[in-house]
């Protein structure tokens, strides 16, 4: 049986500022070391503050993974040397001496699969080394250093790369749907795995860039495991690197060579209680969780199951259905952002790029709705809109999309589509059914604009005379 | 002009105009020309700033404008506090070429109410020590006798502050830095309650125990001190944010109807004659004033020094492992090196102590150990602390003797870490359980050097604890330094 655990680092990037001080968060694209101070370049003298806003954040996470969150929390020195870390020791949160990190004992069920989660600590991201590679240099890049960040770390509920792949899914769209990160930017979520194969014995995969490749290593490290034990070759417990040239885990360090961390309770930030009122204020300033946002666009607005699972799922679509929907165009501006939208900006640049707004799409709905639009022409409408963001009016004006449903103009087009299709007529009063090829005539003949019912209307009429 | 006078006096003379502020500080450097040879306080003084501050005050108070409560005091700051533009070096190989770039709270305090940092002074590296013979830039002497030691470890404070080279000083303590040399030196030291005076800018030796505390000449110029760097800080998690106190205001309160419990176990064996004798003196003198003491056991304290260096070295070896000469430090190229092997190869320049201290540290904090030895050191200073609280539910203060023995020979000691480590018996209590303690000079022992008593008195009470030591110096009348 393969057992499968993960460890994933999720930047809070929705925060201003560091975890211990007030450099910017948002660290991407700055000029390096540019974005840190004496606390964050951890020079002599200099002390953490602790952002409160970061644990609001990371409690917020614990809360939405099931998890239970002690009255007191406290936070530990983990000391290792490495150039990336100013200070030689990262603040994190640590439970072996109880349970102290901001969330533990969580669950998730995900296609019917439960998934525990055994921790989620607050701690701070190191920063960057950027290797030059003519130089032959190392440098750091301390611009990152004291990023919140949430590790959270499940149980080895996983036996399918696959289940890990719609996991991460499933818990991107949940961290960005409260919030409190946006999991799409450049290293704002990184994954970890653990694996075992059988009785074998457990072993660690690191430095995985994305979501696509830890379940190609976690492919890879099964067919591996599985070929040692099926020779009876012991698989030693140690850390493997994700080797993304080559696609395949190499060794880094065995279990043995593994470093003492020599954790110590960081007594620069006192003890933080936990109250319960504060927590029952995080949970009703929750935003609206997926499942039940999902619930509710079936329930209330009637949208198919499919498509709600789409939209609810990811925060930046439901935000602008949210933001647009009524009574009666709900179901149709679902079709529209799910059909439509979706399909066309799927990446994180491409939403941004966007120039549809939420009136936007009001506009477009109520005109579908209300017969003023066909489909088809309010789907070149809405190309238009996302690029240039002119009003539907413009839109309609400029591509010439005005609806036609005045009968005397779409007899008239159907009079001349019997001259030409005399054959097709013949065909269609024999058989009904056929009916189709003549509407969409029409509709070539309107460059879509006919109105559809109106068309097989006055179709059906003429046909049976 | 007398560079002997208390920080009030000076106060209020430079106020008056009776003395010019650029005199004085002329008068000072000159001073420091005159002694360091002998006992070698400074590692950094700070004379054409200080020069310039002087005249710039001195300007002021002639046209009366507003200036800060200190008038241009020359103040001198140990070297493990942070003041822009100067070098922080903690007497350390490894901070040699440091300079700050940002002031630590208490200085920007301090230059806020117009004092005049003098220079940086002497400690043993790092603050790790209790002679000053620690240090990168050589040992201090005392000023009471230049072949003993100042105690220590911020012995270039009590040495600044004696031998007349600046008003006051701000040292810290750790574990007795503050009041040991306050004590060998004959000067006034406090150790603040734990969250009372900011941190930032301290550089950190075990952060769970250390402050920054005032050494000064006069209980009344501790206080004054206190009432300018304590309180809430922005920068510091650690302090709290109580109401800030006068402390000068009640000073004179008396101790008549007061509490004094006598700590049974700081003054029983290895105790100094002359030492025990200047303690029962003290008692008697404080009983005359209407104070009744008794005897209190805490007999956690026997486990107190032991708790100490194991909770300080483990700290100690998690805030100096930053020090590995990447970012800055001393001259020494990275060519050649694996970054493992560098970092070893950098970090063998930390001195002797230091190097045993994070050692010890490192071992006691390693897997396995920390149950057996950092939590047994949490839990005494847990029995402490509760010993303590009982000890405050009878009586106001408790008191003791700063140090157990009289100063010693430079180089006596400093082979034999273990004894020199006991002479922290009874100040490391303090430390450990976060409450106030004061050293007041009392005596001169017939080998012409000092005696300090230690008052303790409950978290946050530095009010009624100063009010103590003031009564305390009042019975005293001390000859001057004979140097």
């Amino acid at each position: 049986m393969t057992r499968i655990g993960l460890e994933i680092h999720c930047q809070l990037t929705k925060l201003e500022s560091k975890l211990f001080c007030s450099c910017k968060a948002e660290y991407r694209n700055l000029e390096p070391n540019s974005n840190i101070c004496p606390v964050c370049a951890g020079l002599p003298g200099s002390l953490p503050m602790l952002n409160k806003k970061a644990v609001e954040k990371a409690a917020m996470i614990s809360l939405a993974l099931g998890c239970k969150i002690p009255e007191k929390i406290g936070f530990f020195r983990k000391n290792y040397f490495y150039p990336d870390l100013p200070k030689n020791f990262q603040i994190t949160q640590y439970n072996a001496y109880g349970p102290t990190s901001i969330g533990s004992d969580g669950k998730i069920t995900i296609e019917g699969k439960e998934i525990r989660i055994r921790r989620i600590q607050l701690e701070e991201d190191p920063g960057r080394l950027v290797y030059e590679g003519k130089s032959m240099l190392t440098l750091v890049d301390y611009n990152r250093a004291g990023t919140p960040l949430v590790e959270i770390v499940t149980e080895p509920d996983f036996e399918t790369p696959k289940q890990v792949r719609v996991f991460l899914n499933v818990l991107a769209d949940l961290v960005e749907n409260i919030g409190v990160s946006d999991p799409y930017l450049e290293g704002a979520m990184r994954v970890d795995g653990n694996i075992s194969e059988g009785q074998g014995n457990r072993v660690e995969i690191k430095n995985v860039g994305s979501f696509r490749d830890i379940e190609k290593a976690l492919h890879f490290e099964i067919t591996r495991q599985q070929s040692l034990l099926e020779r009876s070759i012991l698989v030693i417990a140690e850390t493997r690197h994700w080797d993304d040239a080559r696609r395949i885990t190499v060794s880094a360090r065995s279990k043995e060579e593994e470093e003492d961390y020599r954790y110590l309770p960081e007594a620069d930030i006192p003890i933080v209680l936990i109250r319960n009122e504060s927590i029952e204020s995080i949970k009703k300033h929750m935003p609206e969780s997926i499942v039940a946002k999902r619930e509710r666009y079936i329930s209330q607005y009637g949208i198919p199951a499919q498509v709600a699972d789409v939209l609810s799922s990811d925060r930046f679509y439901s935000d602008l259905f949210e933001n647009s929907y009524n009574e009666k165009n709900a179901k149709e501006i679902a079709n529209i952002i799910t059909t439509d939208l979706m399909g066309f900006a799927d990446t994180r640049e491409k939403k941004l790029e966007l120039k549809i707004t939420a009136k936007h799409l009001t506009e477009l709905a109520d005109s579908i709705v209300n017969n003023k639009l066909t489909r088809n022409s309010g789907k070149l409408a809405l190309h238009e809109m996302m690029k240039t963001g002119k009003s539907l009016t413009d839109v309609i004006s400029s591509l010439d999309l005005g609806h036609v449903s005045d009968v005397g103009s779409i007899e008239k087009i159907i009079d001349e589509v019997f001259k030409e299709e005399e054959k097709a007529v013949a065909e269609t009063r024999q058989n009904p059914d056929t009916i189709n090829y003549l509407v969409g005539k029409v509709m070539r003949k309107t460059k879509g604009k006919a109105d559809p019912a109106t068309t097989l209307d006055i179709l059906k009429k003429k046909l049976s005379s | 002009m007398n560079l002997g006078i208390s920080a009030t006096e000076f106060v209020s003379q430079a106020k008056e105009g009776a003395i010019s502020v650029e005199e004085f500080i002329a008068k000072t450097l000159e001073r420091i020309k005159q002694v360091e040879d002998k006992v070698h306080a400074f590692i950094t003084v700070d004379s054409q700033n200080a020069l310039a501050k002087a005249k710039d005050i001195d300007k002021k108070i002639r046209s009366k404008e507003k200036i800060g409560s200190c008038f241009g005091m020359p103040v001198s700051i140990k070297d493990n506090i942070c003041a822009a533009g100067l070098k922080t070096t903690c007497a350390s190989k490894m901070l040699e070429n440091f300079v700050a770039p940002y002031d630590a709270t208490v200085i920007s305090r301090l230059k806020n109410e117009d004092a005049i940092i003098i220079g940086k002074v002497n400690l043993d590296e790092f603050a790790m020590g209790s002679t000053t013979e620690f240090s990168y830039f050589g040992t201090s002497r005392n000023p009471w006798n230049p072949q003993y030691v100042p105690g220590g470890s911020s012995g270039g404070s009590g040495v600044s502050v004696s031998a007349l080279e600046c008003v006051a000083s701000l040292g810290s303590d750790t574990g007795g830095s503050v009041r040991s040399p306050a004590s060998f030196c004959s000067v006034v030291g406090l150790k603040p309650t734990y969250g009372l005076i900011s941190r930032y800018g301290l550089v950190s030796y075990a952060n769970s125990i250390e402050q920054i505390g005032p050494m000064a000449r006069t209980v009344e110029d501790v206080a004054f001190l206190l009432n300018i760097i304590s309180g809430h800080d922005s920068h510091d998690n650690t302090t709290i944010n109580n109401p800030q106190v006068d402390y000068l205001k009640d000073l004179k309160s008396g101790i008549s109807g007061k509490k004094i419990g006598i700590i049974s176990q700081m003054i029983g064996e290895g105790i100094d004659k002359e030492v025990a004798s200047a303690t029962n003196m003290a008692i008697s003198k404080l009983q005359d004033l209407g104070a009744e003491c008794i005897p209190i056991s805490l007999d956690a304290v026997e486990h107190s020094v032991a708790a100490y260096y194991t909770i300080a070295s483990a700290e100690a070896s998690s805030n100096l492992s930053r020090y590995d000469n990447l970012r800055y430090g001393f001259n020494f190229g990275t060519e050649g090196y694996e970054f493992k092997a560098y970092v070893a190869k950098a970090r063998s320049n930390f001195g002797p102590e230091v190097t045993r201290r994070m050692l010890l540290g490192a071992y006691v904090l390693s897997a396995g150990y920390y149950g057996k030895y950092y939590l047994k050191a949490q839990k005494v200073r847990a029995m402490i602390k509760a010993q303590l609280d009982e000890a405050f539910k009878k009586v106001d203060f408790l008191i003791s003797p700063t140090m157990p023995i009289l100063p010693f020979k430079i180089g006596e000691k400093i082979d034999d870490p273990l004894k020199l480590y006991l002479t922290d018996i009874n100040t490391v209590t303090a430390n450990l359980s976060g409450i106030p303690a004061i050293s007041v000079p009392f005596a001169i022992s017939s080998s012409g050097l000092p005696i300090g008593i230690q008052l303790f008195a409950n978290s946050f009470e530095e009010n009624k604890l100063l009010q103590a030591a003031y009564v305390l110096q009042e019975t005293t009348d001390l000859p001057e330094v004979p140097l």
